[in-house]
Formats: structure tokens, sequence, C-alpha cells
């Protein structure tokens, strides 16, 4: 076990208890904003349930740190629930979370679209109805990489997740209906598009090994978020190269109106230090002026991540004044923070 | 005639012993199919999934042999998480139901069983065979225990020709382009790759067959 920790390069004690012993440090980083429960492997906002509320629950595999744990806190989620390493919560952690957050106003999760995430979300969403809680299950697939077609399991979701997580968590917190802040949620899915590529793979903690081998001088184009490879191969790129790629995947398939003001995400994977993802994001934020876009908001840092993963990933969600305020509202979370 | 052999919840405990000992052994065979069109993790959720089955069944002595698959079906929903969690959930409780409440079942019970796993497995994952997934091993089991049912086969010839026909389907994913699940991410990248899922579908019903054969 210690040969093998040691050859995976990576701060953690037994390979078995890196998500719960991850989850229990973020708990004692940030005990004013959340509470770690042990026993239900969830992580809930500090003061839940918060009575009147709509309330945000979200989850899926663990490796994407700070998703979604880093995101409880007030303005933002109410829940999450952290899976195994890159694979989806079960229905009792859901369930739980779902219970421990309901403040009478409905209970909103938030399902990045992944086979195995959207079938254990879905059943225990039954099971809450069964208990007489509303709750609303959205689904998130901005991945523009992924065609939703009859020959995929349709496109994946990923930073757009992050966007939605923020503007929807401000909305319930600003009072909204569950309806209302449904209807957010739905608008930052619908307006939002993303495209990633990776300079490396990831190594899950469990298996011990990079789940690809990728050459030095190479990238894979149209990666997710779970260290799998991308839709193709190619020859690594510069920095303006690679801005070239995304910006033109995501704002083709935008297609917003010239003019339009929009909310600008540069993530990196994990791997990719933030002086690269500023590079990028300039590169980036030129080439949607020229394509007639305002980027009136950005985000750039590594927030959706696949473990050590070095790439990146863009976001791009069209907003309006609804969304942007929503976006400058008061934030207070391990990840993000700012406002009163 | 087939119906001499009567099983029992001692067959569906030591089924599903057999399937912990064999997922255990093909652990990193299958962590190895699934890194290369998936994440990765295929063999150590189905490890961690059985392993909890077994202790569960061993705290549960008695009961009947339906309500021991609804509960391994349980298990697997609550430890398994991702897709297979939920599929192999539900379809482990479905084949429960289908065995009724009685303390012993007969071959055809059996194939109504495992019929009913498949329909399930197909109604949540809404796959078809062709899709690269664990209906294309699990459907031919199906039809080939159907078949031995026919034909009046024995147990062990029944549940051979379903293994064998599970494993024709697993090696019959490999030129398969995914249309569900992860692969389908991958496009035309995921030909030229077994089905991480048909694989352990295959050792499940291979399991099944040694669990019969093996059975006094």
């Amino acid at each position: 076990m210690a040969t093998a920790t040691r050859r995976m390069r990576k701060i953690i004690n037994e390979p078995d208890q890196v998500v719960k012993e991850s989850l229990a440090g973020l708990a004692a980083s940030v005990p004013d904003v959340l509470r770690y429960d042990v026993a239900n492997q969830i992580l809930v906002r500090a003061d839940a349930p918060v009575k009147g509320k709509v309330a945000i629950i979200s989850g899926g595999g663990s490796g994407h740190e700070p998703l979604h744990g880093g995101f409880v806190g007030k303005g933002m989620l109410d829940a999450a629930c952290p899976g195994e390493v890159f694979t989806s919560p079960v229905p009792d952690q859901i369930l739980a979370a779902t219970k421990a957050v309901d403040g009478g106003a409905g209970v909103i999760h938030i399902v990045k679209n992944y086979t195995g995430d959207v079938l254990n979300f879905k059943m225990a969403a039954d099971e809450a109805a069964d208990d007489g809680i509303k709750v609303e299950a959205i689904v998130i697939d901005d991945d523009v990489a992924v065609q939703d077609s009859l020959y995929t399991a349709g496109r994946r979701g990923v930073g757009a997740t992050v966007i939605a997580e923020k503007m929807g968590g401000a909305a319930a917190e600003r009072g909204d209906s569950l309806e209302a802040v449904a209807g957010v949620i739905k608008q930052v899915n619908a307006r939002g598009r993303s495209f990633g590529i990776a300079l490396s793979s990831c190594i899950p903690p469990a298996s011990g090994n990079a789940i690809f081998d990728l050459p030095e001088g190479e990238m894979e184009v149209g990666i997710g978020i779970h260290g799998e490879p991308g839709r193709r191969r190619a020859p690594l790129g510069s920095a303006a190269e690679i801005a070239d790629i995304m910006v033109e995947a995501v704002t083709s398939d935008l297609a917003a109106k010239s003019g339009s003001n929009v909310l600008a995400f540069v993530n990196g994977m994990g791997g990719t230090p933030l002086l690269e993802l500023y590079l990028l994001y300039g590169e980036v934020e030129k080439r949607l002026r020229a394509a007639g876009l305002t980027p009136v908001r950005n985000l750039v840092g590594s927030y959706i991540t696949s473990l050590e993963m070095a790439g990146a990933s863009l976001t791009v969600v069209e907003l309006d004044d609804n969304l942007t305020a929503l976006w400058d509202a008061p934030v207070h979370t391990a990840a993000l923070r700012w406002g009163g | 005639m087939a119906v001499a052999i009567a099983m029992d919840a001692q067959t569906v405990t030591a089924w599903m012993n057999e399937i912990a000992a064999s997922v255990r052994a093909e652990r990193d065979y299958l962590v190895q199919l699934d890194a290369a069109i998936g994440d990765g993790d295929h063999g150590i959720n189905m490890t961690r999934g059985f392993d909890a089955v077994t202790l569960a069944l061993s705290a549960e002595p008695g009961g009947t042999p339906g309500k021991l698959l609804i509960l391994s079906g349980k298990t697997l929903v609550s430890t398994v998480g991702g897709a297979s969690g939920p599929l192999w959930g539900s379809a482990l409780r479905k084949a429960g139901r289908a065995l009724g409440e009685g303390p012993t079942f007969d071959l055809a019970q059996l194939v109504d069983a495992i019929a009913a796993a498949l329909a399930s497995v197909q109604d949540l994952g809404a796959a078809v065979p062709g899709d690269k997934t664990m209906v294309d091993a699990l459907e031919p089991a199906v039809t080939a225990m159907r078949e031995g049912l026919a034909r009046g086969a024995s147990s062990g010839e029944m549940l051979r020709s379903a293994s064998e026909a599970a494993e024709a389907g697993m090696r019959a994913t490999i030129p398969m382009q995914a249309r569900k699940g992860r692969a389908s991410y991958l496009g035309e990248r995921s030909i030229g790759h077994q089905d991480p899922g048909a694989t352990s579908t295959a050792m499940i019903i291979r399991a099944l067959e040694r669990t019969v054969a093996s059975s006094p």
C-alpha cells in the first residue's frame, strides 16, 4: 500500500479513505459554512434547513473539487452528496441530503447528465416524493463536444453546473419560488455551453494508474471531467490555437445574438496553473469580443476538475440583467466568496 | 424433464458469493477494460457492491430466495453508485420479486427471474442490443435459457449455454460503437474495446452456472 501511495505522488493515507478524509478536512476548514454528516456522507450548509427557502442540492462523483462540496454555503448549495471518485452518489445519500435541507419550499436537485447520476438522483427523488417532499430535478448538459443524439448518452454536464449552482443559489437566497429558482437554473443550462481539452490524464486513487497515456506534444480535444479521453487526439497547440478551438466550438453552438453580454468561465482541470489559465482567458476574451460577444463577467480558476488532469475548459453563458444580478449577489462558500 | 431440480435460498446466497469472488478476482481486468472507454472504476465498484451483498446476506440467515435477491439488489443500490448500482440493484430486486414468496424455485422460475432482470435493465437504462452495454451479454443469456427450457434441457446444460451466449455477446461488443453510457462520449473511439459492463454481466451468468452445477 505504501509503495502504491508513493508511486501515485498523492498526499493521501489509505486510497479507499480519500473521499471521507477529504470531506472531513473541508468541513474542518470552514466550520462556519458547512457541516459534514459522516453517517450519510453528505455536506450540509451550517444553518440548514433554512425555513421557507427553496433548497438546492447537487452531487456527483468526487474528484471534481471544489465541485460540489466547495459550493455549499449561503448563496449557493444547501447540501452536496459526494460519491466515490468519479462515481455518482447512491440514492441513500441524496435522500438524506434532501431531507436535511428541506425548509418547506421545495428542493431542487442539480444533476449533471451522466447515466449514473441521473439514475441515482431519480431513485432518490422518487423516494423523497413518497415522503411528501416537493423535488424538482434539473439535468445540466452543456458540453458541446458531445452531440445529443441517438448515438450518445446525451451531452455531458460540465462547467455550466458551477454557474447554475451560483445563480440558482442566489435566486433561492433572495426568496424566489421553487418555479422561479428552477427557471434560473434551466436558463443557465439553456444559454450555457462548454468545451474542454486535456494535456494529461489523471490518476484515480483507487486504481493508482493513469486512465490513459497521452504522449508529450499531444492533447485530447473534447474531454469531459472523468479523466476519460476526448472525442479526438490532436497535436498540442499554442494557447491561441487552443482558444480558437474552444471559442469556435462554444460560440457556434450557443449562437448568441451579436452584442450579447456573456459570462466567460475559464476553468482549470486540476493540473494547470493559474499562470496559464489567465493567459488563456486573455486569448479567449479577445476572441469573444471579435465574435461580437461582451464578456461582462468572468470566472478564472479550477472549479470543476478532473483530479490532477492538466487542461482547461471554457464555459460561456449568455446573460440578461437578472442573471447578472444573481451572479453579483453575495456568496459565502469554501470556494466562491464575495459580497456582504 | 428439467423440473427435477429445486433451488432454494442457499442457491441465491451461493450465487452472490460466487459473483463476489469472480469480480474480486477479475477486479483489475474490469478496471483495465473500463479505463479504455470509461473512467476505470468498474471492477472497484462491482467488488465493493458484491462484498457488501455477501456481508448483508450473512447477516440475514433464513429468508426466501426471493427476499434474499431483493436484499441483494437493495444493497447494490446503496453501495455501488454510478450506473451499475441502480441497474444491477433494480435488476436483482425485480428478479427477486419474480421468484415470489416460495422457499424453493425451479428452472422455469429462474428463467423468469433473469428475464425480469433484463427487462429492468432495459427499462432503466433504455439500452437495446447493439448499444455496447450489459444488455449485449444479458439478452442472449435470457434467450439461451428460454430455448433450453423449451427443449427440456438439464439445468447444467441450460446454464452452460446461457454462459456461452453471454460470453459470445460480451465479445461481440468489441467492434461496436457505444451508444449508451460514458463510452458513448468517445464516439468511434469506443470501437475495438470490449464493454466492461457486458464483461461483468457474463461473469454473473457464469457464476450462476457454477453455483447450480455444484449444488447438491
